[in-house]
This record gives C-alpha cells, structure tokens and sequence, in this order.
C-alpha cells in the first residue's frame, strides 16, 4: 500500500520534472538539425523560474476566470499525466479515471485555455479560440476512435490494463493497430500545438493558436501554462510509448531492478520521441489552417477504419 | 403486506393529488393575475406541489424498487374509466419532470417578476406541470393521449405569451401544427397495439400479441409522434422556435422537461408495451440518434441567439439519449440483457443530467435577459464583471453539458462509451457496421458541443460589453439565483456521485429487461464500474478531488514561495490593442472555422466577400448563406403542395348557386353510384 503510494507519487513527479526536458531536448535537437548551437538543454526549467519570480501583468477586464484557468488548466493536465503509465503499470489510482476520462480530462484544460483565450476580448485570443476549437473539434473524435480500437483489442479502456496487453505476448502485429499507431501520432501534433498543425516557436503570425490564446498571459500565469503544455506534450509521448512500445514496463511488483530498468528505458523511449518529432518538425513545412480539417479529418477516418476492421474480426 | 398496499397506492394518490393542486393553482390567477399576490401564490403553490410529488416519487423509486401502484378513477370514457399507475420507469419521469417543475417555479418567484404579460403564464404553467406529471401517470391510451394534448395545449399557450411578436406568432403556429401531428401519430400506434379488440388499458396491451408488421409500424408512428415532440432531425423544425419563444422558465421546462415525457412516451412504447424488440429497431433508432447528435450541434454552432442555440443544443443531447436507447434495444433484441442494461441506464443517466444542466443554461439566458432584455449574443460580452454569480452557474452548465469531467455530463456519455464498446459481440452485419460509425458520430458531437460552448460562454460573459444594455446589467434576484445555483450543485453532485444515481435506476432496467448494471454503491472509493473492473472504472470524485487538490497546491506554492505581484495594465493584444469592443471575435467570426469545415457540406454555407475599392470608404461586407435542407427538402415541399392544393380547392368558395346545387347532385349520384356498385 505503502510502495504503491510511493510509486505513484514518484510517477506524479517524475511527469512533473521530466516535462520541460522533454522540451528543452526537442528544441536542442531542433536547433542543431538547422546547425544552429540552441539553447541549453535546461532553459526551459530557467524560463518557468523567471517567469515564477515575475509579477503578473493582467489586462485591464480580465476577470476571474482568466486568473483561475491556469490553475485549472495545470491541474487537469497534470492529473491525466499521471494516470498514464511512464515507467510502470502499476499505477495505484490507475481505475480512477481510464482512457477515455484522460482524453476528457486534457478536453476540460482545452476548454477552459480557450475561453481563457476569449476573456479580455482581444481579436488574437478570439483567433486562437476559435481555431483551436476548430482543431479539437476533429482531433478529440479522431482520438476517440483509436481509443476504441485499443479498448476492443485489450477488452479494456483501463490503461494500466491496456498498457499490460500491449506488454504481452498475445498481441502481435495487426492492421488496426498500425491505423491506430498512426492516427495517434496525427493527433498528438494537433493536440500539442506542433508542426505541421501549429507552430510552437512562433508569434505575430496569422496562422498562430495555442500561442493567440495565451498572449494575454504573463508572469506565474504563463509558468503554469507553458508547464502544462510541456506536461501533455510528455503525456503523449508517454501514450504512444506505454501502448505501442511497451518493452522494459515494470508490471505491478516493486523489484527494485525492475523499476530500474523500467526507469531507464522510458528514458531511452522519450529521448527517442523527443529526437523523432524534432526530425519530423525540421523536415516538414506547416500547414494553412484550412489544410488542418484535412490533416486531421485523416486521422478520423483511419481511427475509423481500424474500429470497423475490429468489429469486423477480433484479430484484424 | 397492508402496509405496504396502502403505502403502493399512496405514491399514485399522492401524484394525482399534486396534479390536482397544480390544475387548482391553474384556476387561481384567472381571477386577479396581475397582483403580485397571485403571482407568489402561484409560483409558491407549484413549488410545493412539485416538491411533495417529488419526494413521493423518489421515495418510489428507491423505497419501492420493482413494485408498481395502480389506482383507477370513474373518468373518461365509461367503459374505460381513466387508469393510472406508478412503476419504477415512472417514478424516475415524475423525479425528473417534478425536479425541473420545482426548480422552474422556484425561479419563477424572480423571473416572474420581470414578466409583462403575468396573466398569459400564470394560468397555463401550472396547468403544462400538471400535463407533463399526467402523462407519465397515465396507464390507458385514452388517459394518455388526452394528457400528452393537455400538455401539449397548455405549452402552446405559453410559447404564444407573447404573441405579438410575430416571431412567436409563427413558432406558435409551427408547434400547433407539429403537436397535433405527433398525436396523430400516437394515436394511431395505440390503436394498433389494441388491435381489433379494443384493449386501451396498457395492461391489456402488454399482454396482448403483437406481430412484426404491426411492431414495424407502431415503431414507426412513436418515432414520429414521441420524436417529433423530443425534437429528433428531422421532426425537431418546431423546437428551436417554440422552445425559446416562451417565457426563460418555461423554456427549461420545454427544453429540459417536456422533451423527456417525450423520451418517456417512446421507451414506455418500444421497450414495455411492444414486447421483444427487433435488432432492426435498434438500428433504426441507433441511427436516428447519431444523425440528430450531430446535426443538432451543427446548427447550434450557426446560432447566435443565445436562447435559440440552447433549444438546437436541446436536439443534439435528445440524439445522444436515442443511441442509448437503439444500444440498449440492439443487445435486448440478441439477448445480451446485462450490455442492454448498461446502455439503457446511459440513456436514463442521461435524461436525468440533460434535465438538470438544460434547466440550468435556460435559467442562465433567461437571467441574461432579463438583465439586458437581449438574446442576441452579438450584442452582449463582458457579464462575467456584472452578473458574477449567474456567469459562474452558467459556466457550471456549458462545462456539463460539454460532458467534461468531474461534472455530469461526462458520466453518462462515458457510460454511453462503454456500451458501444459491448457491441462488437452483436451477430447482425449491420449492427457492426453502423454501431463503430455512431459512436464516431457521438464523440463528434461530444467535441463540437464543447466548442459551441465555447462560444456561448466566451461571447456572452466574457470579452468586453458590446452594448449598453450589457455594460450596464446587473445580478438578478435571489430565487432565481438560488434555483441556478441548486441545480449546479446538482450537476456537481451527480457528476462525483454517480454510483448512486446508477443504482437507483437498477429498478427501471430490472423491470423493462430484467436486467440491472451492477451494484456500484459497493464499490471501494465510490467508484463506477460498468461491468468489470478489469474493463474499466471511473471515479468522479476522486478525479474532482485530484484537480482541487493539484490546482491549489500550485496556487498555494506559488503564492507562497515565487510571486503574488500582481499589476493591472491595458490589455497587450501583440501591440496594437484597440479600445474599440466591434475588434473582438463574435459569434459569427468564432464559429467560422467550424461553418467552414462542416457547413459547406451539411449547410451548403456559402461565403461572400465584397471589398469596396481601393481609396473607396465605403465598408467591406461578409454575407453569409446558410441553407437548412431539411427545412428547405422537406418542410419547405410539403407546406407548398398544401397551398397548392388548397388554392385549386378554393374555387369551390366562389361559385354560383345552380352549380353548387349541380354539384350536391352530382356527388349524390356517385355516392349513390358506389354504394351500388359496392354491395
């Protein structure tokens, strides 16, 4: 009971810790694929503490809202990031909330960014608002599906379970999979705010989102929010790790070698993702905000594909 | 065993006689409406009589479970006598119809104060309550269908209070005519299901035997008569007009309420006078369902009139409920009881939560109208600085009814969730095929509900006033703020809670598929756990507490240890802040993007840009064209070929005295003519 408690809490703070470095590194990989030198590999965890230290400029009409939401936005990210398995499966509060309650749970800190967005009336935090809704409108559904196509696979939408029936051998390759595999890397760029979808590194520009809606912030509001995004950027990269590479996951034991080992490559796997998706963000131009339903109403039909092939046959 | 027979009856005998108050207090306000005395009187009585019905029949539902009450009275037809009856499937309608009739009279003794035409409301609310409690009583299809026109009547009456809007005047007109129509309908699938011996009690008609052809049919004209009063695409044409056309109370009650007797008529219908279903009907409603979520939450996301976008909303939760029905009768029909069980209490959670939040947002519009006498969104912004109390309610409502966690709404469409995942085991090709595409529709409109939400809240209460009207409202009163705020809690309490909900409504699944979900109040940690642990689970409350608790740890560390500097500054907007409130993003700009994906296929959304010339000062406009086709193919066809008809037949009006009298002859001969021929 006890080592449990231990262990979830080391996962809550390991999610906590890791989240700017994840960043840090895919934006060093970034750099030095454009041979430019790139910041350090710490600077994200020197810019939350500044902006920590920094007062708070609001807006003249900015209302309760706009003060709560970071909070908000942090806390329900933070929580979904701790329900996904990082290193382990055995996560303790694993049953509080399954797959699709962590979908939910990253659309509450959507919703609440993106009135956020619209609370001191500025055209830009509208622009992002608007757009972003857009986005998610497709995105959410997209991943949906593919969720549905992990729970009738596994026969669970319990993701510590899920995690487990990857880890098995019984699993295998199949189509569904792959649609899924690839669905979900399609909507962890939109949802995250990369490159072909949105671009992170950008402001002053008419196709920003993410960054429209949080013009208005600044100081420990801002912290609270580039932390989050940092955190479900990890989240995603925890997903697809935990569900389609699940080798070296710690099952719910508490060997010490094992957690070791389980430690050690779910660092390996996130140094891999972070290097994957900064090659990716480096090859490819970003889209019109228009080609975006495209990009993403692709995901869709593949979430859908693979639901139909499983409810066509169990082993498609 | 006297005891409980006296307590059984007692729960019917209570409800009539709250009926009969309710009809009482109808009578009441003819006399002197306008005082303020009879408006208290009215407002008060209602809130009583809803509250004492709503205690019975929660006491029913959780005290009595599986057992029903019956009571019949010399009314009515003779040979008949009116029949009424308390099962668990009603006790949990009269739980939901008397909990919105409670809350709606409690912010009429507010709203009502506002309100210019008293004597137009006052008789007929009380006089809608008691429609709206007969019909769920009710166990003959005489007694049935009068009070289904009953309270259809006496909601016309409300949607016309304000009658010289000629706004109203047509919405009015359009409900008058959709009403009759649906009651057309019922009443011919009841005279289907007596069948030739005339069986009109329900009793009769559950054990009577009904042939596929004759359950095809039936199921058929209670899709049309009980849908079109739901509001299911494309029946739903008269919702978004009436519904918000009403006084704001009244509009939750329509919206929230009476849209589920109307649920309450179909499930009493399909799943316990029909007998075994068919898996087709499953599909039929399975796919009704998914179509009317989507499009509902389309044409929501186009509204800019906050009451009118509530009502579209209204349509797209009605489709959620019917993919938990088709859910539920696809298993029932192929035996899977247990799955049945789940997808059917989805639909109940379900109806209960679309009733608490739906109440609550048309409580908030009304609230907002009554402070700034506006529905039209473009013209509001800002109330969150004016009306903070009624802001945050409303909040409460649009985050519930965007089903996102810890609130209820998530609940019941996870549930929802869950049960389609049962479904790959279902042997009909067409079931697997149309089943994965339905829950692609349901988590569609789940994601475009919390973007329209997004927009009615962010327009609304948030940005800066657009109008005077909204730069000078203020908090309304206190019963309305305290029938808003009841109902948040609500939507808070059955979001952390919901095991206990689900476990009341095991006596309704129990009696209509001899099935129930299992017991969840057992469960560690309050969990729910729709069928197996290893499966999935869900803990409301501990996902709340987890968020309050993360949320204000960071704000306490914060606060605590970094910076609590705080300076107040003109807005930053990337340089070039303009004082001007017209710069920010509207109702029309914000649903933009969505029109632009959605809209040109569903609506044939067509935009046009004129840009006057360079040097010209002249303003550029955007004209956009939204077509509804169902109105313009259905609706739009039927209503012309009536004129069309009733123009060649209005040549009859005008004729001569020899040719009328030619024409009496004429038609004698034929009628003469065909009894000839006939015998």
């Amino acid at each position: 009971m006890i080592a449990d408690i231990i262990i979830q809490g080391v996962e809550m703070a390991l999610v906590l810790l890791l989240a700017p470095l994840l960043t840090g590194f895919t934006r060093k990989v970034k750099a030095r694929l454009l041979r430019r030198r790139g910041p350090s590999l710490i600077q994200p965890y020197r810019d939350l503490l500044r902006l920590l230290r920094k007062e708070v400029v609001l807006a003249e009409n900015a209302s309760w809202l706009f003060r709560v939401a970071p909070y908000l936005i942090f806390a329900a990210t933070w929580v979904a990031a701790a329900l996904v398995p990082t290193f382990g499966t055995g996560l303790m509060f694993s049953w509080t909330a399954d797959l699709i309650a962590i979908i939910a749970l990253l659309a509450s800190a959507r919703f609440f960014l993106a009135l956020a967005g619209m609370d001191v009336g500025t055209s830009f935090g509208g622009i992002g608002s608007s757009r972003e809704v857009m986005i998610a409108s497709l995105a959410e559904p997209a991943m949906l599906l593919i969720v549905f196509t992990l729970a009738l696979v596994a026969g669970s939408t319990q993701l510590s379970a899920v995690a487990a029936y990857m880890a098995s051998p019984v699993v295998g390759l199949r189509v569904s999979l792959g649609l899924a595999l690839v669905g979900l890397i399609m909507v962890a760029l939109a949802e995250n705010a990369r490159i072909p979808v949105d671009n992170p590194a950008t402001h002053l520009e008419l196709t920003m989102v993410h960054e429209a809606m949080v013009l208005e912030y600044s100081g420990r509001h801002l912290a609270m929010i580039e932390l989050a995004a940092s955190i479900k950027l990890l989240l995603y990269v925890s997903l697809i790790a935990c569900l389609f590479t699940p080798w070296g996951l710690t099952g719910p034991g508490t060997d010490t070698a094992m957690i070791a080992l389980g430690v050690a490559s779910y660092l390996g796997k996130l140094t891999v993702g972070g290097f994957l998706l900064a090659v990716f963000e480096t090859a490819i131009a970003k889209m019109r905000v228009f080609r975006v339903p495209e990009f993403l109403g692709a995901a869709l039909m593949l979430g859908l594909l693979a639901v139909l092939l499983l409810f066509v046959s169990r082993s498609l | 065993m006297t005891g409980e027979i006296a307590s059984r009856a007692l729960s019917v005998e209570i409800g009539l006689w709250s009926v009969a108050a309710l009809l009482g207090t109808a009578i009441l306000p003819v006399l002197r409406s306008r005082s303020p005395i009879a408006r208290n009187l009215v407002y008060g009585a209602c809130l009583a009589a809803c509250s004492v019905a709503l205690a019975s029949a929660l006491t029913h539902l959780l005290g009595l479970a599986g057992r029903h009450a019956a009571l019949t009275l010399p009314l009515g037809i003779p040979w008949i006598g009116a029949h009424f009856r308390i099962d668990a499937l009603a006790a949990f309608f009269l739980v939901v119809v008397n909990l919105g009739g409670a809350a709606a009279s409690l912010y009429g003794l507010g709203y009502g104060r506002h309100e210019a035409a008293a004597e137009r409301v006052l008789p007929f609310f009380p006089a809608f309550l008691a429609g709206m409690n007969l019909v769920v009583l009710a166990d003959d299809a005489f007694t049935f269908l009068l009070s289904w026109e009953f309270m259809s009547l006496a909601s016309w009456a409300l949607v016309l209070a304000h009658h010289r809007d000629s706004d109203n005047t047509r919405a009015g007109y359009i409900y008058l005519i959709m009403a009759s129509f649906g009651t057309l309908a019922l009443l011919l699938a009841f005279g289907l299901l007596a069948g030739t011996e005339g069986g009109y009690t329900f009793d009769a008609i559950r054990a009577g035997e009904h042939p596929t052809r004759v359950g095809a049919l039936v199921l058929g004209l209670v899709l049309l008569g009980a849908g079109s009063k739901a509001g299911i695409v494309p029946l739903h044409v008269w919702l978004p007009l009436a519904h918000p056309a009403a006084p704001s109370h009244v509009s939750a009650l329509m919206s929230g309420v009476m849209t589920k007797v109307a649920v309450y008529g179909f499930i009493r219908v399909v799943f316990d006078l029909l007998g075994e279903p068919n898996w087709w009907s499953g599909l039929v409603v399975l796919l009704l369902g998914g179509v009317t979520a989507v499009l509902g939450v389309l044409y929501a996301l186009m509204q800019h009139d906050l009451k009118r976008l509530l009502a579209y909303h209204t349509v797209e939760n009605i489709g959620i409920i019917y993919i938990g029905l088709g859910l539920a009768l696809a298993f029932s029909a192929n035996g899977m009881q247990a799955a049945a069980a789940l997808a059917l209490a989805a639909a109940l959670f379900h109806v209960l939560n679309h009733s608490i939040f739906k109440s609550l947002l048309f409580f908030g519009a009304g609230a907002v109208l009554t402070a700034t006498r506006e529905r039209d969104m473009e013209h509001l912004g800002g109330l969150i600085h004016r009306m903070p109390y009624t802001s945050f309610t409303f909040l409460v409502g649009c985050v519930a009814i965007s089903a996102l966690p810890p609130l209820n709404g998530f609940v019941s469409e996870w549930l929802t969730f869950q049960a389609i995942l049962q479904s790959p085991d279902l042997p009909q090709w067409g079931l697997k095929v149309m089943v994965p595409a339905v829950g692609g529709l349901l988590a569609l409109s789940a994601a475009l509900a919390a973007a329209c939400f997004v927009k009615a809240f962010g327009v609304t209460f948030l940005g800066r006033p657009r109008s005077d009207a909204a730069r000078t409202a203020s908090e309304v009163d206190r019963f309305s703020l305290a029938a808003m705020f009841v109902f948040a809690a609500l939507c808070l309490l059955a979001g952390i809670l919901p095991g206990f909900v689900i476990d009341s409504l095991a006596p309704v699944t129990l009696s209509l598929l001899g099935e129930r979900m299992p017991m969840q109040s057992g469960v560690p940690w309050l969990s729910i756990v729709p069928i197996a642990e290893s499966r999935s689970s869900y803990n409301g409350i501990l996902v709340f507490l987890f968020i309050a608790i993360s949320a204000s740890l960071a704000a306490y560390v914060i606060h605590r240890f970094a910076s609590r500097a705080l300076r107040r500054a003109p807005a930053w907007d990337c340089g070039f802040p303009d004082p001007s409130p017209v710069t920010q993003y509207t109702a029309g700009s914000f649903a933009q993007p969505i029109r632009r994906v959605f809209g040109t296929l569903v609506f044939q959304a067509r935009e046009q840009v004129e840009m006057p010339p360079p040097g010209s000062l002249q303003p550029a406009r955007l004209t956009v064209k939204v077509r509804d086709f169902i109105w313009d193919g259905i609706y739009a066809p039927i209503a012309g070929l009536i004129v069309l008809v009733s123009e060649r037949l209005n040549v009859f009006q005008f004729l001569t005295i020899r040719q009328y009298l030619s024409l009496v002859f004429l038609s004698l001969v034929i009628l003469l003519l065909v009894l000839a021929l006939w015998l």
